[in-house]
Formats: C-alpha cells, sequence, structure tokens
C-alpha cells in the first residue's frame, strides 16, 4: 500500500528533485571564471619550462650536461655547446624545447643536475603557429608572456 | 504474390561510431537489427592505437613510465602502479612501507575519479544530466589533490619505479581526510537522485545482463563480475602494495545486471574512502624510494604483475633481456577483456539499451587500443 502510494505521488522524483534544489545554493558555485580569474594551479604544477638564469649576473645556470635530453622520453630537447677556450669550460649555445611533443612528465626536471630546467606554475602555452611551440634559450629564459584579461 | 509486402521488415545494418558521444571515446559497433531489436554487434575498435606496447621496447623502463598514464587516462595512477609493481618485481625489490601507503592511498582516490566520471557519463547517457555536475565536481577535489601532490591532474606520473619521486606536501592527509568526509554524504546524495528513480530503475533493471558463469567464460573483471556474484577482488585475493592491512569489503550483487553494477560501483566508492581514512590514519615514516640505482637495469627475466584497477584486472607483463630497455611489455587492459562481453549483453535486447550496456561496462579506449 505504502509502495503504491509512493508511487502515485512520485516520492521518487521529488526525492531527486529536492537534491537539485539543495544544490541550487550559491554556496555551491564551482565555476571558474577562467580568462577573467586565474586559477590558482598548485606549487608543484608542471607547466611551462623554463630555463633558470643566475639572478646575480644573468648568466645560465645550465652547465650544458645534455643530461635532460637523455633522460627525456620524446628526445625532444636538443642543446648544443661551445668549449670556451679561455675557461675550458663548456658553455651552452642553444637550447631547443619543443612543447608541442612534451607530455610534462617531469623526467628532464628531475635529471637536470643544477636544477637549471624547471617546469613552472605557466599554463597558458597557445600559439598561432607550430613554429611557435618550439622554443628556443631566450623564450626559455624570459617564459611565455600570456596576455591577462581583466574584468 | 511479391515476395516481400511493405509490412516485412528487412534486417538494418546500422554503424554506431566512432564519433557517437555515448561510446565514450572512439568505439565504432556496428549493430545488426530487426525494427528495435538487436540480433548482433560487431565492435571495431584501433582508432587509438598508438603501438604503447612497441614505444616501450624503445624506451628505458624509467621512460616508459609516463606512457602508461595516457592508456587508461581517467586512472592514470592505477596503470602507474601496476606498471612500477611489475619493474619491481623484475628488479626484486620493493617499495618501502611509506611510500606504499601514499600508493595505496592515491589509487583509491584515484578508483573515486574513475568511478565518479563513469557515473556522470553513464548517467547522462541514461537522460539523468544532473548527476554529471556533480560527479564532475566531486572529482574536481580529488584531481586537486593530485595536483597538489604530482604536478599533474589526469596523466599524473605520481609513482616512479622503487617508490615515489614526491614527499606528500603538508597538509596531504588533512586534504584526504576531507575529502573523505566531504565525499561520503555526497554518495549518498547521487544515490538520492538515482537508486529509486523510477526512471533510472526502468531503464537499467534486467538490462545487459551477464551471469557469473558468463563473466568467467570472457575473463570478465571488475565490477562487473562482482555484480553477478562472484567475490573476486585482487586487492583481496592477492594482495599487493599493502593491502592486506586495511579493512573493507568486497561489494557483490547476484542478478548481475546494469542495476546492479551501478550498486556495486557506488559501494565500492564508499569502500574506498574507507581504505584512504585507515591509510592516512597509519601512513609510516621512513624513506620514500627503495634501493633502485639511477639507470635501471634488471637481470634478465619476466615478471607479470596484476592490479585490481578501477575497471578490473590490469596485468602487466615485463620480459627484460639484461638491457635498459625492456625486451617486451605486454598490458592486459580490463576494458578490452570486459568489452568482449558486449555482445553477448546486448543481443536480443533494444537499442536504446545499447548505450546503457556500452556505458556499464566502463571502457576506456585508451587502454583497448593502446
Ligand atoms: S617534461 Fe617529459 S616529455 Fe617534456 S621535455 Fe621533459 S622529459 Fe621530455
Ligand atoms: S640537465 Fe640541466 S644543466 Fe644539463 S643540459 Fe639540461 S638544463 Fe642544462
Amino acid at each position: 500500500m505504502g509502495k503504491l502510494l509512493k508511487q502515485i505521488f512520485l516520492v521518487d522524483l521529488f526525492q531527486g528533485l529536492w537534491v537539485t534544489f539543495r544544490n541550487q545554493n550559491p554556496k555551491y558555485i564551482y565555476t571558474e571564471q577562467y580568462p577573467a580569474e586565474r586559477p590558482k594551479v598548485a606549487e608543484r604544477y608542471r607547466g611551462a619550462p623554463r630555463l633558470n638564469i643566475n639572478p646575480d649576473n644573468g648568466e645560465t645556470l645550465c652547465i650544458s650536461c645534455n643530461l635532460c635530453a637523455l633522460a627525456c622520453p620524446e628526445t625532444l630537447i636538443v642543446v648544443t655547446s661551445q668549449r670556451n677556450e679561455e675557461t675550458k669550460r663548456k658553455e651552452l649555445t642553444t637550447f631547443t624545447y619543443d612543447t608541442s611533443r612534451c607530455m610534462f612528465c617531469g623526467l628532464c626536471e628531475d635529471a637536470c643536475p643544477v636544477d637549471a630546467l624547471e617546469l613552472t606554475q605557466d599554463f597558458e602555452m597557445a600559439t598561432y603557429t607550430r613554429e611557435g611551440q618550439i622554443w628556443d634559450r631566450q623564450m626559455l629564459e624570459e617564459g611565455p608572456r600570456p596576455t591577462q584579461y581583466k574584468c | 504474390m511479391p515476395d516481400s509486402t511493405f509490412l516485412d521488415s528487412t534486417e538494418l545494418v546500422l554503424n554506431m561510431g566512432p564519433q557517437h558521444p555515448s561510446t565514450h571515446g572512439v568505439l565504432r559497433v556496428i549493430l545488426k537489427l530487426d525494427g528495435e531489436k538487436v540480433l548482433g554487434t560487431e565492435c571495431i575498435i584501433g582508432y587509438l592505437h598508438r603501438g604503447v606496447e612497441k614505444i616501450a621496447e624503445n624506451r628505458t623502463y624509467a621512460q616508459f613510465n609516463p606512457y602508461v598514464d595516457r592508456m587508461d587516462y581517467v586512472a592514470a595512477v592505477s596503470n602507474g602502479l601496476g606498471y612500477c609493481l611489475a619493474v619491481e618485481k623484475l628488479l626484486n625489490v620493493e617499495a618501502p612501507p611509506r611510500a606504499q601507503a601514499v600508493r595505496v592511498i592515491l589509487t583509491e582516490l584515484n578508483r573515486i575519479a574513475s568511478h565518479l566520471l563513469w557515473l556522470g557519463t553513464h548517467a547522462l547517457d541514461i537522460g539523468a544530466i544532473t548527476p554529471v555536475f556533480y560527479c564532475l565536481r566531486e572529482r574536481e577535489e580529488a584531481l586537486k589533490i593530485f595536483e597538489k601532490y604530482c604536478g599533474a591532474r589526469l596523466t599524473t606520473h605520481a609513482f616512479r619505479i622503487g617508490g615515489l619521486l614526491y614527499e606528500t606536501y603538508d597538509g596531504f592527509e588533512q586534504d584526504v581526510m576531507q575529502f573523505c568526509d566531504m565525499f561520503v554524504p555526497k554518495v549518498d546524495e547521487y544515490e538520492e537522485l538515482l537508486t529509486n528513480n523510477r526512471i533510472w530503475v526502468g531503464r537499467l533493471k534486467d538490462v545487459g545482463i551477464l551471469s557469473a558463469e558468463e563473466c568467467k567464460e570472457y575473463g570478465v573483471t571488475g565490477p562487473v563480475l562482482r555484480a553477478a556474484g562472484v567475490k573476486w577482488d585482487l586487492r583481496k585475493a592477492q594482495p599487493y602494495s599493502g593491502y592486506e592491512k586495511y579493512d573493507f569489503e568486497i561489494p557483490t550483487r547476484e542478478n548481475g545486471d546494469t542495476y546492479d553494477r551501478y550498486v556495486v560501483r557506488m559501494e565500492e566508492m564508499r569502500q574506498s574512502t574507507r581504505i584512504m581514512r585507515q591509510a592516512v590514519a597509519a601512513i609510516p615514516e621512513g624513506p620514500i624510494m627503495g634501493k633502485v640505482g639511477k639507470v635501471i637495469k634488471p637481470p634478465v627475466g619476466e615478471a607479470y604483475v596484476s592490479i585490481e584497477a578501477p575497471k578490473g584486472e590490469l596485468g602487466y607483463y615485463v620480459v627484460s633481456d639484461g638491457s635498459t630497455q625492456p625486451y617486451r611489455c605486454r598490458v592486459r587492459p580490463p576494458s578490452f577483456v570486459n568489452l568482449q562481453a558486449l555482445d553477448r549483453m546486448i543481443r536480443g535486447g533494444l537499442v536504446a539499451d545499447v548505450v546503457a550496456v556500452i556505458g556499464t561496462l566502463d571502457i576506456v579506449l585508451g587502454e583497448i587500443d593502446r
């Protein structure tokens, strides 16, 4: 009998509707207003790569050891270096990083012995061209400059 | 008399997918129909084939680790765990207890995230739009914990061979506990929306029945098997990564229809929070990385490890020839095996149920095609 009444009065449907109604509470709004409000990503976020420079003299921290290029599963990092005859040290000449093939696994970052290569919290890496996805040393040192939208 | 009048119906071959939204990816199903009735199906797969097993042969053991996340991308952490355990077995090392506990927490969290995505999309396929919003909202919380822990949300690359790379962040325990506290009432909420809803029950009850016998014949595992009444869960049957320490139930049902599979998965989410609570309360101190050298070079041999992924039994078979690269890496994906039972489940059913049955199998095409 109770079951029949429940069926007639659509109890199950109203139960569900009550849940939906409860969730109308503005407290539960979850939408991120993305371009206007940039989400705060976690500290360990693996995003755009950066080649760190020494803040004091602007020299790169990279010692051109090529370990990152060897660690990368996609072999997308190319490091070239030149031996400086005066100081007998290897000096970085070019560093290219093809972000279009990168899967942001972080293996290169782990491999770097001097913490020169780092995956940062920048996540806006879209470009208009495919060539733009290949980052050179200057781009890696400066980082991407995404447009900031303000409301 | 002509052979057929206009009242006679002929068999109709209908092509569903690969772009059909409710085939959960790029599955193509060819349906043979007699009016509304399904006479037979044929699955065509391979649209997402990337040759992951072949890639493994050309990468070092550590380098292949991020690729396994891209098979079952909804449960990337489980894939990583399976692969790491297989290589660890080859190397004959074990992850330290602390690493094991953190691994358990993250895989259970991933199980919840995977089941939530399944519930949302499955309900969406059936016609209930609301649950998908709620499910994704809660899934977001789980993904945030992943993001904070390892820096990525979906393809996490959270584990390393031999243990973990990342130490837990400050507040990891609180975050997980908070998630558990928040999540259990939410499961009740989903149940309130769906479990007794007459449309939901009407669409799912007695649809796509797969008996225990048939499950075993097809090699189906995971919630599909448990809904048919077989109490089989690798976490209990052959515990790995310290699962024997935790107290949890294996939910089962008897009928093996779509509705039962829904009930089993809902209960599994609750059980996962139970495991997470126990694990978080007792994370041991200590190192997080086992004795693994910088260059991973396992001795000649082979190892097979299977774990209970959210979708069923996930196995990794790794053969080593003594070099730094695997000689062969074979994956036993749960979705691929479960998909084989699709024809058996739909045959004789109605067209409208096809979507329900595909949804209930919880397949991920990245894993099927590899
Ligand atoms: S993040 Fe991974 S794929 Fe990208 S460059 Fe580094 S090692 Fe290669
Ligand atoms: S591993 Fe670090 S130091 Fe070595 S080449 Fe790469 S970025 Fe430079």
